[in-house]
């Protein structure tokens, strides 16, 4: 049975905060839910699908927001598990399990360091043969773009031009952590965090959250805004393969194709990308297993600006990661620009291409280390 | 007593003993390196486990590594604010690709950052970092 077509986002809203030392993620969360359902012309009181990652067992999100789900999902596999919720919400949609699903994040890493929801390494079994050796998860992804310089001859430079894009483009977010812009030189002037990663090619640590809703597309069809179909899903991992791996294959290989396969669509049909930017490397990697050029050839492909809003192939418009904001777990952020996208309420940052289709797609967990990829094909048609 | 100082000093993560791992951290200790070998289906492991981690028996047997190897990839840390690690900034960290076919995570010593480079010989050293921790690195082979 295919999802295509079968559920639509109808509601988002990304919290504006960075910095909120006097909310808890419990009130960023309602906040964000209260406002994506009004968005959607929908309430509290439609909900019957409770979709979150890190904010722990789902009975306490529930008494919270005061809702009594019929179907809840707290699958989290790092920061793309809100990717993978979209399509987990639009199978229970499609099987009746729910009618309107409600997925949610909040983490304030930033004004409260110990809270949870962040992105974090939790301890499993390979822990214990990484952790006495100085992991972290930057140099998880470190180990891995050095790996792709050396196969491949990708360069800092090139990286550099993604962190250059993803700032331009907050420049004209308001609500983005860090607005003004950089040059390549600037990012490779930046003190090395670990090689050949500079503080610039890392993402930003910020408080935030938000909220996006969905029904069925038969339903969404009544409602307040234009329906954002999902056309296709992907999901796969990648870890240490009982010491078989090979950094250079991501889990986007798999989740991307599973995406185009059951959306009947093809890289070229795709109009712009909301991409995982945790550091540079993620975001050229990714470009690269969703077939935009050849694994390899990223690096040249990413340079002369193609990224940028006002290019063929338009890639996180708010910002990203990279510059706009971070709380731990993106994943519901890309599902969130690229509605808004879609919709053309992107505003100075909206693309300038017509859009009718975005791929959103996410790594969670640590490339080098363990990852989860989580794809979807969404169309405003 | 010196044992309980040393302890004390050591403030970097120490691995957490259990039945699955203590005989590779017995052996460690005795400076041998050991991977598993599924009696099975003859796939070869790391890290170790009680199953195979190909078709989940539980027939595998500890393998000793001659603890050579090449370096697959690796990162020069200048940055990690966690206890034990801040004070040995930077260090290397690489994936090592062991002659018997597995790749382990490990530091790098007795080289300088700028000298380590992926498809560099390694061999492996033996830290014993506490009385009861001994843990694998590797250095340039000799």
């Amino acid at each position: 049975m295919s999802l295509k077509n079968k559920a639509a986002i109808v509601g988002v809203y990304e919290h504006p905060t960075r910095f909120a030392p006097s909310k808890t993620t419990y009130q960023i969360i309602a906040e964000s839910a209260r406002e994506a359902l009004a968005d959607a012309g929908l309430t509290i009181k439609d909900v019957d699908g409770l979709f979150n990652a890190g904010a722990g067992f789902s009975l306490g999100l529930a008494d919270y927001l005061n809702v009594n789900p019929s179907y809840t999902d707290t699958t989290n596999y790092g920061g793309s598990s809100f990717v993978g919720h979209a399509a987990h919400a639009a199978a229970a949609i499609s099987a009746g399990l729910c009618s309107v699903a409600l997925i949610c994040y909040s983490a304030t890493p930033v004004s409260a360091p110990m809270a949870g929801g962040g992105g974090g390494m939790p301890l499993d079994p390979a822990s214990n043969f990484e952790n006495p050796y100085g992991v972290t998860i930057i140099n998880g992804y470190a180990l891995t773009a050095q790996r792709h310089m050396h196969e491949y001859g990708t360069t800092s430079e090139q990286l550099a031009e993604i962190a250059v894009t993803m700032r331009l483009h907050a420049s004209m977010n308001p609500n983005a952590k860090y607005r003004d812009p950089i040059t390549v030189e600037d990012v490779l002037k930046s003190r090395v965090i670990s090689s050949p990663l500079h503080l610039l090619d890392c993402c930003v640590v910020s408080d935030g959250g938000g909220a996006v809703v969905m029904t069925s597309a038969e339903r969404a069809r009544d409602l307040r805004k234009k329906p954002i179909y999902l056309l296709g899903s992907g999901e796969a991992m990648r870890h240490g393969a009982g010491g078989h791996r090979d950094l250079m294959d991501i889990a986007t290989n798999d989740s991307a194709r599973q995406a185009y396969e059951r959306s009947g669509l093809g890289p070229k049909d795709i109009d712009m990308a909301m991409i995982y930017d945790s550091f540079t490397i993620t975001v050229l990697m990714q470009l690269e297993a969703l077939g935009m050029c050849k694994r390899g050839e990223g690096g040249a492909w990413v340079s002369g600006g193609r990224l940028r809003y006002d290019s063929e192939f338009p890639i996180n418009t708010d910002g990203g990661g990279l510059s706009s904001n971070h709380p731990g777990m993106r994943g519901i952020f890309l599902l969130i620009e690229a509605v808004r996208q879609l919709r053309g309420e992107g505003g100075p940052r909206q693309a300038k291409k017509r859009l009718r289709t975005a791929v959103a797609t996410g790594i969670g967990g640590i490339l080098g280390y363990r990852h989860a990829a989580a794809t979807v094909i969404l169309s405003n048609e | 007593m010196p044992e309980e100082k040393e302890k004390r000093t050591y403030q970097k993560f120490v691995p957490v003993f259990d039945e699955e791992n203590r005989p590779f951290w017995e052996a460690t200790k005795r400076h041998e390196l050991f991977v598993q070998r599924c009696r099975e289906c003859g796939f070869l492991q790391f890290h170790p486990r009680a199953v195979c981690a190909k078709c989940l028996s539980s027939n595998v047997q500890w393998v000793k590594s001659a603890g050579k190897g090449k370096i697959y990839t690796y990162t020069v840390t200048y940055q990690n604010p966690t206890r034990g690690f801040r004070d040995s900034l930077p260090y290397i960290l690489a994936y090592v690709d062991l002659d018997e076919g597995v790749k382990m995570l490990a530091n790098v010593v007795d080289c300088k950052p700028e000298e380590v480079k992926i498809g560099m010989p390694v061999e492996a050293v033996f830290a014993d970092v506490t009385p009861e921790v001994t843990l694998v690195n590797f250095r340039p082979a000799r």
